[in-house]
């Protein structure tokens, strides 16, 4: 049974299932209803076919490789590797597919009328296809169709809003970016076959001897800015901000929970297997962007008021962790200590699923908001919860796992993090150890900050009275968006409770890896009860926690309510407001919560406030009419990173320009010059 | 025998607390020269709170009135789960130290969203200021546990205080700095001198009371006791882990007496500490206060790096 | 520091002792509704007091003020002042009611939870005082509240304040107070 489930047709299956509903959606584009059930229905159809398959692919480990004839081009093979580590990021995309799917078919409903539903379907589906692609592919041509197929999908839904001339920039920005992140891939794959003769992932495996070394550092860095750039990293994450919240929100769901993780995949099948063995400096810069990119993203996001740019910050910072695991993970692998790099590995995969549940959580819930107040500045929310208590929850659950809260996911992966990071810094030597040490410290401070930053999410968007009159208008999400939401939330409570489940599934991918086979002894060990390391002892169970804090809640709550004082009245009063009348404008704001963390970095956010003020009197300056204040963090990545490089692209394009200079007979010299040198050449 | 010691660990936190509290009172009192409430005036405080009515805003929602139950059971379960008295107990299920620090923070962020709930403005600015300070602790905290973790090689607490006592006068001078990093931080979690002045009646210079201007009757009791319990599992931590002194090593009638003897005298000469602390000095501007957590970091972090 | 710790030690103490004869020095009146002898018994061990100025000439508040130095000790009657009405029991009223503080003064009533008890501290809060019959009091609390008690004086002593507090509770009827 698990043969046949697991077999190439399954596969073929799979694949022809998104592309039957993209096909089917751009035929279907005239009815908007219709379109839009359509393709929904084959993407959760898909979705549910690709968690059976990668799921079995896992437990049976049952892996496949192969090959499917009539390629027109030679070095072009669609040949399809299937091991336990694409299952694994099929099984992500499965999953975070299927509850999106489910929340677009109440979500979409918004869009009806204003623009082509047909084709939002068709690329949607098209685009998941285009990630499964990039998740299989063997051949270097072929998983560059894939990835050509997934950034152009996204691009048009990014772009799908295209009333508001922001989206057409931000999707201008994102594709400009992505294809720079190409061409470096491109160029990495062009050296690899340089060296080694072929495309084909397998050859290049087994052919990786041929590397000089200095052809070896120029494809890890090619490979890591192109791939880094798709995934976020601190500074190519300039599109990050931008497009996610242009997107429509299930989109942004999925490209924030998996597009950017491709990324993440390529980087740990070619530095952790492809390319191995590799130098440990490059173990080194990862962690290095890890810590960056951890840092920098929460600090940004909580500079943020617009809510879905403060989500897709908060994806930056989980990358940052996520690179802080594989980081670490290729420092052992290089020092050839594999059961710690095995551990490191195995906190970079749990990171990885559940910062994909969680933040298409986050996001789902932000687009509920969204669609009933119609504008994303958390500024003119407030008091949603009285509207909106589902949302509310769920969204409550979001936070409560980003920011590494027991019992829910997120803890647990940033524990196997810490773990790993500790182990480093026990067993390195000095110059290492700091910058575990480092590592460590930038882990802390921004679980810390990411607490601060929802906290501030959460207050301003739910909590308290009302900012502005839309708020009364909104009534709570119809039942699709809610059952995405919601079963999302309850995925993310329950793999944080059966988190050494699912560590132990995680386990066997990390074996799969050729340099993490042998393990002397095991150092993760996940018994039934909580994740434990072995040879330091510590362990962490989620039940445990779960069943104890909720037995010390129902006793306190029973002592307290019942046993002590029962004749108590509770009465409903107004707030405390010191004998004036509250209104709105006394809440703490967003910008005015995060400020003072704004301030104490300044150094690195560089604030600005500029004041402008109008007076009723141009002579006179001491009657004001209007006084407008702004607030701005400083643009530090465009001044200093990606301006001077256009300057110097410029400059270098207008003195290339004197070669054309209209003059018939300059060409025709050039091409008298052209002819010596080849004939020169020749003889 | 094994369940006198568990009902014992489990109750010695919710029951010791206020005394604690109290106790830092009568001493402050005293350097100012006054006789002072008694020790026990905490523990008549939440009696008569409890048998207080409430008024709720309307504006509040459910989660301002489930906050303070969760603080409350949150400081119960992390007060049971650190070792007081005993370093026999093992505890691999809730005994590790980022739990510790994560399931506080949980607590946090109940706290902070609560004084969000309500929509005024004092409570809005407190809970900016407590996650902000919060924020910054928490690195402060880890590290600080991440020293005494590296030199017992493990991050399970009890198994902290089961080690040997040369092994820490090995390493006397790091276990030392983060010591004195982890009383920085100790003062900034529990709202203490120079972070925040318990006794103020100034809202702007409130940070923990601005969260709680809003609460009465029992759910006030909870979130005081809460902050007893937090003040105390902070010195019980403070005084256990770093200098693992007196705890019971094996279970028998004098051996736990005399561990909750040394164990209260140690928490006491902390107490001391604290009020000796919040009499001397005063509260610092806010924006001096992160400049004293990034000394607590540094601390830490030449300590960790001095160890071997 | 250890300056100060020396100075601290040095200082001898000059506490005001607590005895029998000055009860009859406590010139509370009770009006209003009686209160309960077991609201009397829940706060005689612990009771906050939330003090609102509602426009008065700060005499009354520096005397109350005075009650938390070393020579009075508020404190060790268990006595404390809070910054919130939602944590008071006990709301002490001082000056005339003023027309711009009267919904401040009745919004912070409502903002105390029961059971509750409403001293008005002062001549001027028990009748409008010196600015009697003027146009911009409203003339004593009981115009906006029901008090309980009284406690006159222009204004009283940190003393007489203290002792009534304290005869309120019927602490000294009832139960002799012992202070070391």
């Amino acid at each position: 049974m698990l043969e046949i489930i697991t077999s190439p047709i399954s596969f073929f299956i799979l694949l022809s299932l998104f592309f039957v509903g993209a096909i089917g959606s751009l035929l279907l584009r005239k009815d908007d209803d219709s379109a839009n059930i359509w393709s929904n229905f084959f993407a959760i159809a898909g979705s549910l076919w690709g968690l059976l398959f990668s799921v079995a692919t896992i437990i049976s480990e049952h892996t496949a490789a192969f090959l499917v004839n009539g390629s027109p081009f030679p070095l072009l093979s669609f040949s399809f590797n299937i091991d336990l580590l694409s299952a694994f990021f099929i099984f992500i995309i499965s999953l975070i597919a299927l509850f999106c799917s489910i929340y677009a078919v109440g979500y979409v409903r918004h869009y009806y009328q204003k623009y082509n539903i047909g084709a939002l379907g068709f690329f949607y589906n098209f685009f998941i296809l285009g990630i499964l692609l990039v998740l299989t592919a063997s051949n270097g041509i072929f998983f560059l169709i894939g990835w050509e197929i997934m950034s152009v999908a996204s691009f048009f839904m990014v772009i799908y809003d295209r009333d508001d001339q922001e989206n057409v920039k931000a999707g201008f920005l994102y594709l400009v970016m992505t294809y720079i992140g190409t061409a470096f891939i491109v160029v990495a794959f062009l050296l690899l076959y340089k060296f080694i003769g072929s495309f084909d992932f397998v050859t290049i495996k087994s052919g990786v001897a041929l590397l000089p070394i200095g052809a070896k550092n120029i494809i890890f860095l090619a490979a890591l800015i192109g791939f880094g750039v798709k995934a976020g990293i601190i500074p190519l994450h300039i599109w990050l901000p931008a497009a996610h919240p242009a997107a429509p929100s299930h989109i942004s769901a999925l490209m924030s929970g998996v597009m950017i993780k491709t990324g993440i995949f390529m980087m740990m099948r070619l530095f952790l297997d492809i390319l191995q063995p590799i130098p440990i400096w490059w173990g080194i810069v990862v962690l290095i962007i890890g810590i960056i990119s951890s840092l920098l993203g929460v600090l940004y996001a909580l500079t943020e008021h617009d809510i879905k740019r403060l989500l897709a910050y908060h994806s930056i910072e989980n990358i940052g962790i996520i690179l802080l695991g594989l980081g670490s993970a290729l420092i052992f692998s290089s020092l050839s200590m594999p059961a710690l790099a095995f551990l490191s590995l195995v906190a970079a995969l749990f990171h990885t699923l559940n910062h994909a549940i969680f933040k298409s959580l986050l996001f789902l819930g932000a687009g509920s908001v969204i669609n009933q107040m119609h504008t994303r500045n958390m500024e003119e929310y407030g008091g949603l919860i009285k509207y909106m208590p589902q949302t509310a929850f769920f969204f409550l659950i979001g936070s409560m796992a980003i920011s590494a809260l027991p019992p829910f996911n997120g803890f647990f992966s940033e524990w196997l993090t810490f773990q790993s990071l500790f182990q480093g810094i026990a067993i390195l030597d000095s110059s290492m150890r700091w910058l575990f040490i480092l590592a460590v410290g930038a882990l802390a401070f921004t679980g810390g900050l990411a607490l601060a930053c929802f906290v501030k999410a959460f207050g301003s968007i739910f909590l308290a009275r009302p900012r502005s009159t839309e708020v009364t208008h909104a009534k709570e999400s119809p039942r699709s968006m809610l059952i995405g939401m919601g079963a999302l939330a309850m995925l993310s409570f329950l793999f944080g409770i059966f988190s050494s489940q699912t560590v132990s599934l995680l386990e066997k991918i990390g074996r799969s890896f050729d340099v993490l086979q042998k393990i002397p002894e095991t150092i993760l060990v996940s018994n039934s009860q909580g994740l434990m390391i072995e040879n330091s002892f510590s362990s962490v169970s989620g039940l445990t926690f779960l069943l104890s804090l909720v037995g010390a809640l129902i006793v306190v709550a029973i002592i307290i309510d019942l046993i002590i004082n029962r004749s108590q009245k509770i009465k409903i009063g107004a707030t405390w407001d010191c004998g004036t009348d509250l209104n709105p404008r006394m809440e703490i704001t967003s910008t005015g919560f995060a400020r003072s963390i704004v301030v104490i970095f300044k150094g690195i956010l560089k604030p600005s406030i500029q004041h402008t003020i109008d007076y009723s009197d141009s002579e006179s300056r001491y009657l004001p009419r209007t006084r407008t204040v702004s607030l701005g963090v400083g643009d530090v990545y465009k001044s200093y990173f990606y301006q001077p490089i256009l300057t110097m692209i410029t400059s270098l394009s207008m003195r290339v320009k004197n070669i054309q200079s209209g003059n018939t007979n300059i060409y025709v010299l050039y091409i008298l010059i052209a002819l010596l040198v080849s004939l020169f050449s020749i003889l | 025998m094994t369940i006198i010691i568990l009902e014992i660990q489990i109750i010695l936190t919710p029951l010791v607390s206020p005394l604690c509290a109290g106790v830092i009172n009568k001493i402050k009192a005293r350097l100012q020269n006054r006789k002072g409430a008694s020790i026990f005036q905490p523990y008549r405080d939440l009696w008569k709170l409890l048998h207080k009515d409430e008024i709720i805003s309307r504006d509040a929602s459910w989660i301002f009135r489930i906050a303070p139950f969760i603080v409350f059971s949150i400081t119960l379960l992390i007060g049971a789960s650190i070792p007081l008295f005993t370093s026999f107990l093992t505890n691999t299920l809730t005994g590790d130290m980022l739990l510790i620090v994560y399931a506080l923070a949980i607590g946090t962020f109940f706290l902070a969203l609560g004084g969000l709930d309500i929509g005024s403005a004092f409570g809005g600015f407190g809970s900016s200021r407590e996650m902000t300070l919060s924020a910054l602790a928490e690195g402060g905290f880890i590290f600080s546990l991440l020293t005494i973790a590296l030199i017992n090689g493990t991050t399970n607490i009890f198994a902290i205080a089961n080690a040997d006592i040369f092994l820490h006068g090995k390493y006397l001078f790091p276990t030392l700095l983060a010591f004195g990093g982890f009383l920085v931080v100790l003062l900034a979690e529990t709202a203490r001198f120079p972070y925040d002045n318990p006794a103020t009646h100034l809202e702007l210079t409130m940070i923990h009371e601005a969260m709680i201007l809003e609460y009465s009757g029992k759910k006030l009791a909870l979130m005081e006791w809460a902050s007893f319990n937090k003040l105390f599992i902070f010195l019980a931590l403070w005084v256990n882990l770093f200098f693992p002194i007196g705890l019971a090593y094996t279970p028998g009638v004098i051996t736990i007496s005399m561990g909750i003897i040394i164990f209260m005298i140690k928490i006491f000469l902390g107490v001391l500490l604290i009020a000796l602390l919040e009499s001397s000095m005063a509260k610092f501007r806010f924006f001096r206060l992160p400049d004293l957590l990034l000394i607590s970091f540094i601390l830490n972090a030449i300590a960790i790096g001095l160890i071997r | 520091m250890f300056k100060l710790f020396l100075k601290i030690f040095k200082t001898p103490s000059n506490i005001i002792p607590l005895q029998n004869k000055d009860s009859d020095q406590a010139g509370i009146v009770a009006v209003g509704k009686k209160i309960e002898n077991k609201v009397k018994k829940l706060f005689r061990g612990s009771l906050t007091i939330r003090q609102i100025d509602a426009g008065s000439d700060n005499a009354c508040e520096q005397e109350l003020v005075a009650l938390s130095n070393s020579f009075y000790d508020i404190e060790r009657f268990g006595i404390h002042f809070v910054a919130s009405p939602r944590h008071a029991d006990m709301l002490l009223v001082t000056g005339p009611v003023t027309r711009n503080m009267a919904e401040a003064v009745k919004r912070a009533y409502e903002a105390t939870p029961e059971p509750k008890i409403v001293v008005a501290v002062g001549d001027d809060a028990i009748d409008g005082g010196i600015f009697k019959d003027s146009y911009a009091v409203l003339g004593g609390v009981d115009s906006v509240l029901s008090v309980n008690y009284q406690i006159p004086g222009n204004p009283p002593t940190p003393k007489k304040i203290l002792f009534s507090l304290l005869n309120i509770l019927e602490n000294l009827d009832k139960k002799p107070v012992i202070l070391k």
